[in-house]
């Protein structure tokens, strides 16, 4: 940037001013021009798909828009931030279902993202082992669900949690009963807790709460249909995280594993002290690609539960879809959008700090 | 480091907006080009329009696509005809993007949205059939007392009785009130089957309240009423047979709505619409059937709800001329028998509902219960509101109807506050 505004400063033809210059500066220079040269497709791309979207979407987020004809009408007009107040700070159905969705969300995140790294590291380690029989087809067979259609999966899973479904019918063998899965809008924490004899509020939780939800509510726990959602969450993604584990683990020099069996470490040892401590890059990507992705999920939600029941299964990006293209309140829609676009930035920043900064106390 | 973040934000920021990006899908265009020919202009306007609307199925796709045929046949101007997968998004991507479609499917509710926004041509005034339509439907898309769009069928909802079930229990007259319907649905219990079954949202409840005297609104609109007595009385009468287990809902039964419930006979009596012919037909032929009015409540208030949408044309477009000529031709008694022989929907227009009892005797009792039918609830910008109020009523069973109503009011009064 600096290079081409200079040159800009300077007002005359390019070609008289690298003549009158040392012949090392014009090589730069040129080298410079062409660098811009080549980076420009990119970065026509970047601005057109990247940069002016969220700048318009920032700038509907403070509007009054009304979603016919162009955001940058005359009829459009700024509203300051009428439409995050109507989100954060007044009382309202807005702002409760904001925070229905937020508090949904959290419990989502909370599960998927620690199971489903778990998970994915467990099958990683369990197909990189040298003298498993059919480590292709295991492979394989771990990844399917992540390139099979998310609509054909979410409508598999209709059927799987189904009053009638497979679930139901297992737990009906070992002599249960299923609940009503994307019917139940009961929370798994308030189920604990009923069973424990604990049924109504403590006055303490019921009457103060944090964005029109009372603690209770908040404290309810992820709905027993969000359940099925997470369930479907963990079978999709394991795999493709996986994919992000196995060749970090083959990159693991054999010597590091040796030494460590020299010394007489056991494989829980050479596991914690050994294969974890190297799998750190790979761990920060798959848990900011999961905490990302888990904010956002968005399309199980449209497939399959449309928030219901009882708003149980609500998400923030859901909600951003709902009040744009249902209720025509594009600005509202758009500062949701933005609202977990903060929430995310803040996670993977704190994430990131929490990460480096055991890094280097270990190295200290 | 700092790079690095700032990758990392840049990426959250990408994908987090991937939502928002999508819902301006079609381009922040340029406002709309419109040229909005009447008239007067010299030649008229031949430009092709387009049609957008939400299918039902092929019987539906096909027929509105010989309807567009024997358009241009006639005028001269082309129809493009498209069968939206998500009407309501690809109907407000087209608004965004200045290129709307010049006719399409309109739902009571957004009509609300779109007609607040002054985006709808207000076009039956110029149309001679304006005055034709049964009073409902017209109510359904007025929007501050202008008649704004014309309703292209009828909906109501009716009682439908299993009748291999309900002969089995030894039962003779269908039920005329609230109390028979009880009663009667408590005879038609048995182990696996409910006596009744009703759709567990605003849709299908609101005629209870009707019913009962109660209301949901003002005749204006102002001002949400849901709160009443009355209301909450119907509520509880509602309850009363869920807690017996006479009534259940569908998610209760395991099915998506109450008209699988009465196809798989897991339910012997079911309040629905006309729409459940088509379902009956296709998914379940052997089930025998017979429809009749709704009982009415204690008063003897008889009351239903009805549902239709509309021709929507929206004011800023290519060909607004031609398209209010489109909608005229599609309006007319001759097109709508068309329509209701094609895929079985209730003309709109009271002429040709006459022609459609003559028809179709068996369901003369959609048509005759418009007389008093009230439009389904419509408020600008009350989606979220009444999908609250719909996850609140699917829980009837187990709490409260006056907090229910309560909870309801406060919420769509908020919205309602807001419109004006």
């Amino acid at each position: 940037m600096t290079a081409l505004t200079r040159r800009d400063a300077l007002g005359h033809p390019p070609a008289g001013g690298l003549r009158a210059r040392p012949p090392f500066f014009s090589a730069r220079r040129r080298e410079t021009a062409a660098g811009w040269l080549m980076s420009a497709p990119v970065i026509v791309l970047l601005l057109v798909f990247l940069v002016a979207p969220i700048a318009m979407a920032a700038w509907v987020s403070v509007s009054d828009w009304t979603g016919i004809g162009s955001p940058f009408a005359s009829g459009v007009h700024a509203v300051g931030g009428r439409n995050y107040e109507a989100l954060l700070t007044q009382p309202g159905l807005p702002q409760q279902q904001l925070a229905q969705s937020l508090c949904n969300n959290l419990y989502y995140v909370i599960i998927v993202v620690p199971v489903q790294t778990a998970l994915a590291l467990g099958l990683a380690l369990i197909v990189s082992r040298k003298r498993l029989t059919g480590r292709g087809f295991f492979r394989t067979a771990y990844y399917f669900p992540s390139i099979t259609s998310s609509v054909a999966v979410s409508i598999l899973f209709l059927y799987i949690f189904g009053t009638t479904g497979v679930v139901n019918a297992i737990v009906g063998d070992l002599g249960g009963t299923g609940p009503n899965w994307f019917a139940d809008p009961n929370g798994v924490l308030h189920m604990i807790l009923s069973g424990l004899g604990v049924t109504t509020a403590p006055g303490a939780l019921a009457n103060h709460g944090f964005l029109g939800l009372s603690w209770w509510n908040w404290l309810a726990g992820p709905s027993v249909a969000m359940i099925a959602l997470i369930v479907l969450a963990i079978w999709t993604t394991s795999g493709t995280f996986m994919l992000i584990f196995l060749p970090a683990i083959y990159a693991i020099p054999s010597d590091l594993t040796e030494a460590a069996l020299m010394d007489g470490a056991n494989a829980w040892q050479r596991f914690r002290r050994v294969t974890l401590p190297m799998l750190r890059p790979a761990l920060f990507l798959v848990l900011t690609l999961g905490l990302i992705g888990t904010w956002q999920v968005f399309d199980q939600i449209y497939l399959i539960s449309q928030g219901n029941p009882a708003g149980t299964t609500l998400t923030p990006a859901f909600l951003s879809y709902l009040t744009s293209f249902g209720n025509q309140q594009w600005g509202q829609g758009a500062a949701i959008a933005f609202i977990l676009f903060a929430i995310i930035v803040v996670l993977t920043i704190v994430q990131r700090l929490i990460i480096s900064e055991r890094r280097a106390g270990r190295a200290s | 480091m700092r790079s690095k973040i700032v990758i990392a934000a840049l990426t959250a920021a990408g994908l987090a907006l991937g939502a928002a990006a999508c819902s301006s899908g079609n381009g922040f265009g340029s406002s709309a080009s419109g040229t909005a020919s009447g008239a007067a202009s010299a030649t008229p306007n031949k430009s092709a329009l387009t049609l957008m609307f939400g299918s039902s199925g092929p019987a539906e796709t096909a027929a509105v696509q010989a309807a567009a045929k024997a358009f241009t046949k006639q005028s001269g101007i082309g129809v493009q005809v498209i069968a939206a997968s998500n009407l309501t998004q690809q109907v407000a991507q087209g608004f965004s993007g200045g290129t709307p479609p010049n006719v399409f499917y309109l739902d009571p509710l957004t009509f609300q949205s779109y007609a607040k926004d002054g985006a709808l041509d207000a076009y039956p005034s110029s149309l001679p059939n304006a005055g034709g339509f049964a009073s409902a439907l017209a109510q359904a898309f007025t929007y501050k007392s202008t008649f704004t769009c014309e309703p292209k069928d009828a909906s109501t909802l009716a009682l439908y009785i299993n009748t291999a079930d309900w002969q089995a229990a030894g039962l003779g007259a269908p039920p005329a009130n609230w109390s028979q319907l009880q009663a009667d649905a408590k005879k038609l219990t048995t182990g696996g089957r409910a006596g009744l079954t009703i759709d567990q949202t605003h849709s299908g409840i609101d005629e209870f309240l009707y019913q009962n005297g109660g209301t949901v609104t003002n005749a204006a609109g102002t001002k949400v009423e849901l709160d009443s007595a009355q209301n909450v009385a119907a509520l509880t009468y509602l309850k009363g047979m869920l807690s017996q287990g006479i009534m259940k809902f569908p998610s209760q039964l395991g099915a998506g709505f109450s008209g699988q419930a009465f196809g798989e006979n897991k339910a012997a009596m079911d309040v629905i619409g006309n729409w459940e012919n088509g379902e009956l037909q296709t998914d379940y032929p052997n089930v025998k059937f017979k429809v009749y009015p709704l009982p009415a409540g204690p008063s003897g208030t008889h009351a239903t709800l009805s549902f239709t949408n509309c021709w929507g044309v929206p004011k800023q477009q290519s060909n607004l001329a031609g398209a209010v000529d489109f909608v005229k031709f599609l309006t007319t008694e001759q097109q709508e028998m068309t329509f209701a022989k094609a895929f079985g929907v209730i003309p709109s227009l009271k002429s040709a509902q006459a022609d459609y009892i003559k028809t179709y005797p068996q369901y003369a009792t959609f048509v005759n219960e418009l007389s008093y039918a009230h439009p389904d609830i419509a408020i600008a910008g009350a989606t979220q509101a009444l999908s609250a109020f719909d996850s609140s009523l699917e829980q009837l069973g187990s709490s409260s109807p006056a907090t229910i109503l309560k909870t309801a009011q406060q919420n769509l009064q908020a919205v309602v506050d807001q419109d004006s």
